[in-house]
């Protein structure tokens, strides 16, 4: 019972092993890719193990506020970023290892070749809102 | 009638239902049904049999649900030749539904998420809100949690233990939302002290009711922890502790001590002291080397370290510590506050905010911010 997110990133994450960038695959092996993708949210969901997931689109703007009246500032997107997150997805699962096994699962999905990416997730573990109800000392 | 004492009676009408011959599967689903149209209809057109209503309503879904299956007509038919509902026995076995949905084949979410629904009458959208997770999703939980039990016979005898450790982890969860896991786990193991009559299970009730008690004082107004030293004790419920302490001496009597009795007693000792600085630190030493007895938990050790701390000085605390994995979670907490007893500032204000870093929640790593923040602002000073 303790939640994680998977993320999924564009850049910054280590090198996979079957590192084709999307544009390279067939259109069957991008449609086995997005079918074994949807499977495995579909499979969750029937275990109770989904919370939720969405994909980002690559290109966003920093804002910041700029005072009192003035209206927020924007900038970007920086190309020179090094960290690009591309999705992410939430999980409840019963213990660490529960979620190391489906981050598995989830980077085996079908790349070029039909062979998995072996794609590195990065695994966070969700901070609770509150405590338990007890205390020790 | 309010929803609690509603809720209380789905133990009942769900064994009842079973008693009768309906798989336990499809009669808890028709029980819940049976509370939701109970909640729709009571206000205007209360029963005058609250408990006979929801077995007749309930079986009548059960049977609605078996005629929509053709392929189980035979089957249904000859559960229609059965007794039409009369009026409720007036005992029920609801101790076997606590062991079925805390049976060991279970994984612990599951068996809670079962438990709240089937023993404790709550709704699958309040489960899943009070969990933070989709409706589908706890849905999903609830339904292979069934088709688990499946096989398992419903008189089938259980482990209370489990049980216990089912309702703690309810406990434990607190509240988010508007149902209130912790109110809920307390009425759940008082329903089951009314069931068994076994020490640990008055153990569990009174560790509870104790720690309950202190619910108020533990927060501050803004949101963050007080930590038990700094707690106004005016503000612990006297009811709830007088309660707990009475349930607890009653179930120590029996001289059959278990972890919860003995996290109880500590917990008592907490209670019982009128300022931080008269707590009795060590009988609570003392309570800590029963429970590594019992259970030999990592956390129990931790705990232990603290109490020794107190009893004999941070530097036996530390030494008492120094045994122990740093590994553990809140090892470096406990470490912090330690050091800070011992006059060590600078450690402990680095160990505090390492801990904060390693932190599983949000209050806590606020609060362990904050101690780190109080020690660096006074040693510029």
């Amino acid at each position: 019972m303790a939640k994680y997110l998977l993320l999924k990133h564009y850049r910054g994450a280590p090198a996979a092993f079957n590192d084709v960038p999307m544009d390279q695959w067939t259109p069957e092996e991008i449609s086995a890719h997005v079918q074994y993708m949807n499977d495995f949210a579909a499979r969750l969901e029937k275990s109770g193990e989904f919370v939720g997931g969405q994909a980002l689109a690559p290109e966003g703007a920093w804002v910041r506020y700029d005072g009192e009246g003035r209206p927020p500032v924007t900038d970007g997107p920086f190309a020179e970023t090094k960290d690009l997150i591309a999705g992410w997805m939430i999980i409840d699962v019963d213990s660490y290892e529960r979620a190391v096994e489906l981050a598995g699962e989830l980077s085996a999905a079908p790349g070029a070749g039909g062979k998995p990416i072996h794609e590195w997730l990065e695994l966070r573990p969700f901070l609770t809102a509150s405590p338990s109800a007890t205390e020790c000392h | 009638m309010d929803e609690a004492r509603l809720r209380s009676l789905t133990p009942g009408v769900l064994t009842v239902l079973v008693r009768r011959g309906a798989d336990f599967a499809a009669a808890e689903d028709a029980v819940q049904d049976a509370l939701i149209e109970a909640v729709r209809v009571w206000p205007a057109d209360p029963p005058r049999d609250a408990k006979g209503w929801l077995i007749t309503v309930a079986w009548r879904r059960f049977l609605d649900a078996r005629r929509s299956d053709d392929a189980r007509r035979r089957r249904e038919d000859r559960l229609e030749e059965e007794p039409a509902p009369g009026p409720a026995p007036a005992v029920d076995d609801t101790l076997q539904l606590y062991f079925l949905c805390a049976h060991p084949s279970l994984t612990p979410s599951s068996a809670v998420a079962l438990t709240l629904r089937a023993v404790g009458g709550l709704t699958t959208r309040q489960i899943a809100q009070a969990y933070l997770v989709p409706e589908a999703t706890m849905a999903q939980r609830i339904s292979r949690a069934k088709r688990t039990l499946a096989d398992v016979r419903f008189d089938q005898p259980g482990d209370v233990a489990t049980v216990l450790r089912v309702l703690y982890l309810v406990f434990n969860e607190g509240y988010s939302g508007e149902v209130d896991l912790a109110a809920e786990a307390i009425r759940l193991t008082r329903q089951l002290t009314a069931q068994v009559d076994h020490p640990e299970v008055a153990g569990l009730l009174a560790l509870m009711l104790l720690h309950h008690a202190r619910r108020a004082a533990r927060t501050a107004p803004d949101g963050s922890l007080v930590p038990l030293a700094e707690q106004d004790r005016m503000r612990w419920d006297t009811r709830l502790i007088a309660e707990g302490v009475a349930i607890l001496q009653a179930a120590l009597a029996r001289d059959r001590l278990g972890q919860y009795q003995a996290q109880a007693a500590v917990a008592a000792l907490h209670a019982d002291a009128p300022t931080a600085e008269e707590t009795d630190w060590v009988q609570i030493v003392e309570w800590y080397d029963e429970l590594t007895r019992l259970t030999d938990s990592p956390v129990v050790r931790l705990n232990r370290a603290v109490a020794v701390g107190e009893a004999d000085g941070p530097r036996a605390g530390l030494a008492a510590l120094a045994e122990l994995d740093d590994t553990l979670p809140r090892h470096t907490a406990v470490a912090a506050y330690l050091h800070e007893r011992d006059g060590d500032l600078a450690t402990a204000a680095r160990l505090y905010a390492e801990a904060a870093h390693k932190a599983p929640n949000l209050a806590e790593r606020d609060h362990l911010t904050r101690q780190a923040a109080r020690l660096n602002t006074r040693r510029r000073h």
